[in-house]
């Protein structure tokens, strides 16, 4: 169910590394519920966007907004508080390797939690129930695991502490299509049986068909003119398909396009160099 | 944190006699603010770990664990290296004290050695070689496929979670490594003189009575707890800021082993002339030298 109200409001936001402008001007806003696909090619910026919602990024300029919270007002304490209320999967999982998946999927009860240790067990039983991993993992490592495993039980963890917002960042990369499959079900179950809202980095198109209500394309700085905007749509998975810009086209139906008669140009040039 | 914003100096070299200069005087400026940036960046870290270190203590099977890795698993290294630069001592020294006729003082000389500076030294250099480039390598991977991330994004503060139980662990073991290294270097010492060189144990051991004081341990001890400090921040600041890839672990391994071991060597230095103050404020005849 999406409410017209934002959950989540960026603005002008603008992040640098160095000489390297990464991110230039973005304004979007989430309404709760919404299940939001950042689509683009690689280096645009996708992760960087999400990293900076969560705080893990500080922008050069402009702001995200949480809940009617800034998040960079707020204080080391009070952030930390605030991200309890997200769930964040990373893309190679980012488990801790010196843990087990048990003590993976409970690190965030522990840590904020630690007086119900009752029902952590219950909790984590729950949770890995849902992702659909048997109880057997529970001992091993994170190293033992393939990696549809390391996502689900990514996606575990992100769960336990029962998010308003989850954030995915490019969770089918480096699965086979039967495993993609599995993880975009989980993820639309996972939004049927709790109201969060979801943002999910990815090139997957199959995914963010399947799995958005709306998708964001970012496109990379350095293929853009200094004033043009860095969001070249924002509209519905399948509006994606009759877009008037060729750059959205050819990046949905994965054709190269113009960047072969680049790449020999530059084949070309490398040769003339030498 | 001003990580990845490196100086670099002007973009455009310029050419000839003029230009290579005016490019050495860009290289040493921009050498000179990136170190200077650095230096603030770990002053931060350190201040940061110092208060997390009173906000709140780590749990305490991280602390144990830490403490296995970092003291226990340190100690037979520590003392095989204790006993062998204890008789090593006694192998440099015997022909200029022999020439003297003060072979019989040798103990004197080798246990203050060991005690002052040898033993804290060794140990701090073990533990910067053994575990310092371990912790910033396991940092490092830690950075580099986004856990220290992973952690911050479910409220944890990684400074908290991962930098204090290993500075605490490193601070609370180094003196216990420094009294296992001096005790095995005077073990060493005395077995090589004694049953080697033939000096005679009575002696030898009154002798070493003679010259070492309880100072001499309060002054090793010392210097290791500030040795132990200085590994534990250096090595979990070079993990934290680790360059992406396999390259930039292996950096960050090899760098805090290096800084350690400078910033070590320095602070030896310092605290060796500030002790010496101390003692002679306190007791003004000055230290004890081979009885003089």
């Amino acid at each position: 169910m999406v409410s017209a109200a934002p959950v989540i409001a960026i603005e002008n936001l603008n992040v640098r590394f160095g000489q390297q402008h990464v991110l230039r001007d973005i304004s979007l806003s989430v309404p709760q519920g919404q299940t939001l696909a950042i689509i683009g090619e690689s280096g645009c910026g996708k992760t960087v966007l999400l990293k900076t919602i969560i705080g893990l990024i500080r922008p050069q300029h402009g702001h995200v907004e949480f809940d009617g919270q800034r998040v960079d007002r707020l204080k080391e304490r009070e952030l930390a508080e605030q991200r309890t209320r997200f769930g964040f999967v990373f893309q190679n999982a980012a488990l801790f390797d010196s843990m087990t998946v048990a003590e993976n999927i409970l690190f965030p009860l522990r840590q904020h939690r630690p007086k119900e240790r009752k029902h952590h067990r219950k909790e984590m039983l729950q949770r890995l129930a849902e992702v659909g991993l048997p109880t057997s993992v529970l001992g091993k490592r994170p190293a033992e695991l393939s990696g549809g495993m390391r996502k689900r039980v990514g996606l575990a963890r992100a769960l336990i502490l029962k998010p308003e917002v989850l954030l995915y960042d490019e969770p089918t990369t480096g699965l086979d299509p039967i495993v993609s499959d599995v993880i975009n079900e989980l993820m639309m179950r996972t939004r049927d049986t709790y109201p969060v809202t979801s943002i999910i980095v990815t090139h997957d198109m199959k995914l963010a068909r399947k799995v958005a209500d709306r998708v964001v394309m970012l496109y990379p700085l350095t293929r853009l003119e200094p004033e043009a905007e860095q969001t070249i749509f924002d509209g519905e998975p399948s509006e994606t398909e009759l877009s008037s810009d060729r750059r959205v086209t050819q990046f949905v139906r994965g054709e190269a396009g113009d960047r072969l008669s680049e790449m020999r140009g530059l084949e070309a040039r490398n040769s003339n160099d030498e | 944190m001003s990580v990845g914003s490196e100086y670099r100096p002007s973009a455009l070299p310029r050419r000839g006699l003029l230009g290579a200069v005016y490019n050495s005087f860009a290289d040493l400026g921009g050498w000179v603010i990136n170190a200077i940036e650095t230096l603030g960046d770990m002053t931060l870290f350190a201040w940061r770990t110092v208060v997390w270190l009173f906000t709140r203590m780590p749990r305490r099977e991280t602390l144990v664990s830490n403490m296995y890795q970092i003291g226990v698993l340190s100690l037979p290294v520590v003392a095989l290296t204790g006993t062998f630069i204890g008789m090593v001592l006694a192998v440099q020294s015997f022909t200029q004290f022999r020439s003297f006729g003060l072979e019989t003082q040798l103990g004197g000389v080798i246990n203050k050695s060991m005690l002052r500076e040898l033993g804290p030294v060794l140990a701090a250099t073990m533990l910067a070689g053994r575990v310092g480039s371990a912790m910033a390598a396991e940092l490092g991977t830690m950075r580099v496929t986004e856990q220290i991330d992973a952690l911050s994004s479910m409220g944890a503060n990684p400074i908290q979670y991962l930098v204090v139980p290993r500075f605490l662990s490193c601070l609370l073991l180094i003196p216990s490594l420094t009294v296992m290294a001096v005790f095995m270097g005077v073990v060493g010492g005395a077995g090589y003189c004694i049953f080697v060189l033939d000096i005679d144990i009575h002696h030898y051991t009154s002798n070493s009575n003679k010259f070492v004081e309880n100072w001499d341990l309060f002054y090793g001890v010392t210097k290791s707890v500030f040795f132990g400090a200085t590994i534990g921040l250096v090595s979990c600041y070079r993990g934290f800021h680790c360059e992406p890839g396999a390259e930039g672990v292996g950096s960050a391994a090899t760098t805090a082993f290096v800084q350690s071991f400078v910033a070590i060597i320095v602070l030896d230095l310092f605290l060796s002339i500030l002790l010496d103050t101390i003692y002679m404020a306190i007791w003004p005849t000055g230290p004890m030298l081979l009885g003089a």
